[in-house]
């Protein structure tokens, strides 16, 4: 068992952290705009949740780099090329039930995910998956509500569903992907097999879906690529928005 | 989307184990579980509490503002009602 380069750790840990910051950036975007107040209030709450783990990722990923690189520094002063979250995170909010969906699908495996990873050998890893396997407990319970909502309500509701789970399907793959990174970080017992998660994943989401009276999605096309850097149109945009501020006013310290 | 269909609830919350629920606000959910989720997110984001009621408005019962004088006056003068009449020693701190 050969263990984990400094570089090799940091690496596993910004996928982790870029997809809890880029899935909580596009969250906020809803801030101010949700159908009702009561949501307003609950995406920008999970939101602020995977903001918050994706602070821990990024601090334990820049500590473990050792130079000098805080949080701050890898979510406001990397580019397109160098974020490593999966495709799913980045795809825009579209409506109500794209978001709903996109959620829905990521928060089935975060739940999972995180269950797995308290048994890391890297302390803070373990230490991240405790506070957030119960941020993704409620997440998942949420989304899951509101996919049964919307897919067992009227006929707009459920051909809206229908389309968002149709538009998001084809990006499950990089979920439980596992490159070589992935198997050196599980043989170092630092990291977890994220191909074993598809069962519980699977079973969770098609029982949701059956009780939203929803159709498994037929689609058959599946796109990864985020996870080595290879992203989608829509995360330059995201980025541009997320660090203008930083990059525009960097010695800018009070608010 | 009907929000008139999403009825209105009264939420309660329990700071801790053994107090009572207390009502802190309403909000709009289209069913109880959601209202419970909902008030989750409205009243419970600064540690307020652990448990959670949510009751539909309507079911709420109130006593009228002008049945006041009948309902409530006639306990003012009853002073035997109170346990004001006991010497307490200086030494019994919770009574």
């Amino acid at each position: 068992m050969s263990a984990l380069t400094q570089a090799e750790r940091r690496d596993y840990c910004i996928r982790f952290g870029d997809n809890a910051l880029i899935l909580g950036q596009r969250l906020g975007e809803w801030c101010g705009h949700a159908p009702v107040l009561e949501e307003d209030i609950a995406l920008t709450n999970i939101a602020l949740d995977l903001v918050g783990q994706a602070r821990l990722w990024l601090a334990h990923a820049g500590a473990v780099e050792g130079e000098g690189r805080d949080e701050d520094a890898l979510a406001m002063k990397r580019d397109v090329l160098d974020f490593r979250n999966v495709l799913l995170v980045e795809q825009p909010n579209g409506d109500f039930a794209h978001t709903i969906a996109r959620q829905f699908l990521y928060d089935a495996w975060a739940v999972p995910l995180y269950q797995a990873l308290a048994s890391s050998g890297d302390e803070t890893i373990r230490g991240i998956a405790e506070k957030a396997v119960k941020e993704s407990l409620y997440h998942r319970r949420h989304s899951s509500e509101w996919v049964i909502r919307l897919g067992d309500g009227t006929e707009e509701s459920r051909a809206r569903m229908i389309t968002a789970l149709d538009d998001l399907w084809g990006f499950q793959d990089e979920l439980f992907e596992m490159d070589a990174l992935d198997a050196k970080a599980l043989a170092a017992g630092v990291g977890i097999d994220l191909a074993a998660l598809r069962p519980a994943w699977s079973a969770h989401v098609e029982a949701v879906l059956a009780e939203a009276t929803l159709p498994l999605p037929g689609v058959t096309w599946r796109v990864t690529g985020g996870r080595k850097g290879r992203h989608s149109e829509h995360l330059g945009y995201i980025l541009a928005e997320l660090q203008f501020l930083q990059r525009a006013y960097p010695d800018a310290v009070r608010w | 989307m009907g929000k008139r269909d999403w009825p209105l609830w009264e939420v309660f919350i329990q700071p801790r184990a053994g107090l009572n629920h207390k009502h802190v606000g309403s909000l709009r959910a289209p069913d109880a579980d959601m209202a419970i989720s909902n008030a989750r997110d409205v009243y419970t984001r600064r540690g307020e509490g652990e448990s959670i009621w949510v009751v539909r408005s309507t079911d709420i019962h109130a006593s009228a503002p002008d049945d006041r004088g009948m309902l409530y006056d006639p306990s003012d003068d009853k002073i035997y009602r109170h346990p004001t009449f006991y010497d307490v020693p200086e030494d019994v701190e919770h009574m």
